[in-house]
């Protein structure tokens, strides 16, 4: 069943009176159990896209198309009340930086318990109890002391384990992680994204992952989704996006990192240019400044979806596809 | 490319900071940042520094640069130790080892035109008649792919890889040979990163420059470095060329740092079952005995847990510090 489907999304941000379009359109789905990426650079409205799932967008942020059905209901449509409702206990969330995103005033036990008694109506033993257990599940020893700690007492990576266990509290059918390692060292990183894996595996959690990491993506998820300049523009199962990568900007994604598994000397291709303002109006594919394969057509209309075998690209030119050099060698 | 000796040679370089308590902050014990780091740099090539937060690579680097004192050992550049270089010749050091740094938002001031940034190197040094400043930052901005008109905007005006060329053109303007570049890519955007990284190559051929690159993408540190070093708490665990060394990493440590990097091919992913290191980095004021390693190594015997393993070769110009892997095994 699906757990969760954007459709058409699109966010806009209040400026100088009128308002300026930063997410153009957004889709995607995650069934139960299943990891799907988002995969995209600063501002191509992954974080957005996120944070309008959760209904945190910030003042002046807001909805202006488009629908996020998670179990069947929008919530476009449902009062910031049913919003926060589902928040924790339906929906939970696991930001990018653990040190910012801790209260540094109130100690682990609090943090950590809030949310099951609030949300759970847990009576304060029943959730320490509860805190307890799945300290013990994100891998924290000697969980009694550290529920009596407060943030800057743990290391960078407990920080993030203590957030996926707050994530994990209330039982979530989905969770948002947004980039959740990128401030963690490699081993470190290694550590949390295979716990949170497995986790919302066992759980049955959906997971969606929002990462910049091509083999972040490649390792943990099953389902892709890769946007530009707010817009999705490829989604495909993690396996077809990498052996054909359709559209031009993620073929470019794709040639433009050192990877261990080709040569040294394997000449990286960088994509020309840099990604769009997303206050500056800019007709047609957005991508188009910036793509080798443009042409008249793409300066001039948003280019349209075409599907096939559920890899689906908006691309003009999308017809001729480039094998990657893995594909090409194997 | 390279000549006999090398451009900058590291030698058993020690670097201690005090840590201070109390009313009249006593010196109650140190934290020895970098505990005997040996490397050498040849001419026009590049070395790499690999390794976790707290592990001393930035410290190794800000050694170099003068920006901290060694407490023991030696820095030699071009043959000339710099701890004994008198105040022209420090003069003229600084300008001949020049950074590219992290972060090209905090390392531009944001109050100067980029012409300002870039000149003000050339004007501090009296390189060039101010008459000849504005071709000369043209020259620069051009071999950093950029147009001359960006010499009238401001940092906040350009985007994350603008800045970083700028950062690259302020530190060419000196003619420097060598270029520590710290975390000089991590915090651009992939396809923005690759621009760089081709930057980087590209200047290096054309003006023979040699890199000290400090980085943690081993992905990143390999497509870019002859020769890489992996530190660990302030010690260097490993030393080698690129290809040995990620071919045949032969500290656990290494080999674990490799395997933790997930390879964009979902197919190789998927069949490949990692076990992850377990634990996290001590800390480097309390640090285990022995072989600092020896906590979170799958390899740990009693020797380890009680000795230092010294950095010895394992392969001709491949060094680990390793009682377990480290001895070059025996014809049997």
């Amino acid at each position: 069943m699906t757990l969760l489907r954007v459709e058409n999304l699109a966010i806009d941000v209040a400026r100088d009176g009128g308002s300026c379009r930063l997410v153009h359109d957004a889709h995607f789905t995650v069934d139960r159990g299943e990891t799907v990426a988002i995969v995209g650079e600063s501002g191509s409205g992954k974080s957005l896209t996120a944070l309008a799932v959760m209904g945190l967008l910030g003042e002046g942020l807001s909805v202006s198309g488009g629908h996020i059905l998670f179990e069947g209901e929008d919530l476009t449509r449902i009062s910031p009340r049913a919003h926060n409702d589902l928040r924790g206990n339906g929906i939970a969330m696991i930001f990018q930086e653990p040190m910012t995103s801790l209260n540094p005033v109130r100690s682990i036990e609090h943090q950590l318990t809030e949310g099951m008694r609030l949300k759970m109506g847990l009576n304060r033993k029943a959730a320490r109890a509860r805190a307890l257990d799945l300290l013990n599940e994100v891998g924290i020893s000697d969980p009694e002391r550290r529920l009596k700690q407060y943030p800057h007492q743990l290391s960078g990576g407990m920080r993030q384990r203590v957030m996926i266990a707050i994530a994990l509290s209330c039982e979530p059918r989905l969770i948002l992680a947004d980039e959740p390692t990128t401030a963690l060292d490699v081993t470190i990183q290694a550590q949390i994204l295979a716990l949170t894996s497995r986790l919302c595996r066992d759980h049955g959690v959906g997971l969606v992952l929002i990462t910049h990491n091509l083999g972040i993506v490649a390792r943990h998820a099953q389902n892709v989704a890769v946007m530009y300049g707010g817009r999705v523009v490829e989604r495909a199962t993690a396996r077809q996006l990498y052996r054909e990568p359709r559209h031009p900007y993620t073929q470019g994604l794709l040639a433009s990192v050192p990877r261990l598994d080709l040569p040294r000397d394997t000449p990286l291709q960088p994509v020309p240019g840099a990604p769009p303002d997303p206050t500056v109006a800019l007709p047609g594919c957005r991508f188009h400044p910036r793509c080798p394969k443009a042409t008249d057509v793409c300066s001039e209309r948003v280019p349209e979806f075409t599907i096939s075998e559920g890899h689906e690209v908006a691309c003009w030119n999308a017809g001729e596809t480039v094998p990657t050099k893995k594909g090409a060698a194997a | 490319m390279s000549d006999a000796r090398p451009l900058l040679e590291v030698e058993n370089l020690h670097v201690d900071f005090p840590i201070r308590r109390g009313l009249l902050q006593r010196t109650v014990g140190v934290v020895r940042a970098v505990g005997g780091v040996s490397f050498s740099i040849p001419r026009g090539t590049s070395f790499g520094l690999v390794g976790e937060s707290g592990c001393g690579k930035t410290t190794v680097a800000r050694a170099v640069l003068q920006l901290v004192e060694a407490s023991a050992g030696s820095i030699r550049f071009d043959g000339e130790d710099i701890a004994r270089m008198d105040a022209p010749a420090l003069q003229r050091f600084r300008g001949r080892v020049q950074a590219v740094f992290q972060d090209p938002f905090s390392s531009l001031n944001p109050r100067m035109s980029t012409g300002r940034i870039i000149s003000e190197p050339l004007r501090v040094h009296r390189l060039r008649p101010e008459s000849e400043i504005k071709a000369e930052v043209a020259r620069l901005l051009d071999i950093c792919g950029l147009p001359s008109r960006f010499a009238d905007l401001y940092p906040h005006e350009m985007s994350g890889g603008q800045r970083q060329r700028v950062g690259i053109a302020r530190a060419l303007a000196m003619s420097p040979e060598l270029i520590v570049c710290d975390e000089a890519v991590s915090a651009l955007d992939v396809s923005i990163q690759a621009q760089i990284i081709n930057l980087l190559e590209d200047l290096q051929k054309e003006l023979g420059l040699t890199y000290l690159f400090i980085g943690h993408d081993l992905s990143v540190v390999r497509h870019i470095c002859d020769q890489v070093g992996v530190m660990y708490l302030g010690r260097m665990v490993e030393n080698a060329a690129s290809d040995p060394l990620f071919a045949d990493p032969r500290h656990p440590y290494t080999r674990a740092l490799i395997d933790a990097v997930p390879n964009p091919d979902p197919d190789y992913e998927s069949g490949r079952e990692i076990v992850p290191l377990e634990g996290e980095v001590p800390s480097p004021a309390d640090p285990p005995s022995g072989c600092f390693f020896h906590p979170r190594c799958p390899l740990a015997t009693n020797q380890c847990k009680n000795e230092v393993p010294r950095l010895d070769p394992v392969e001709p110009g491949h060094f680990a510090a390793c009682w377990e892997t480290g001895a070059p095994v025996p014809a049997t």
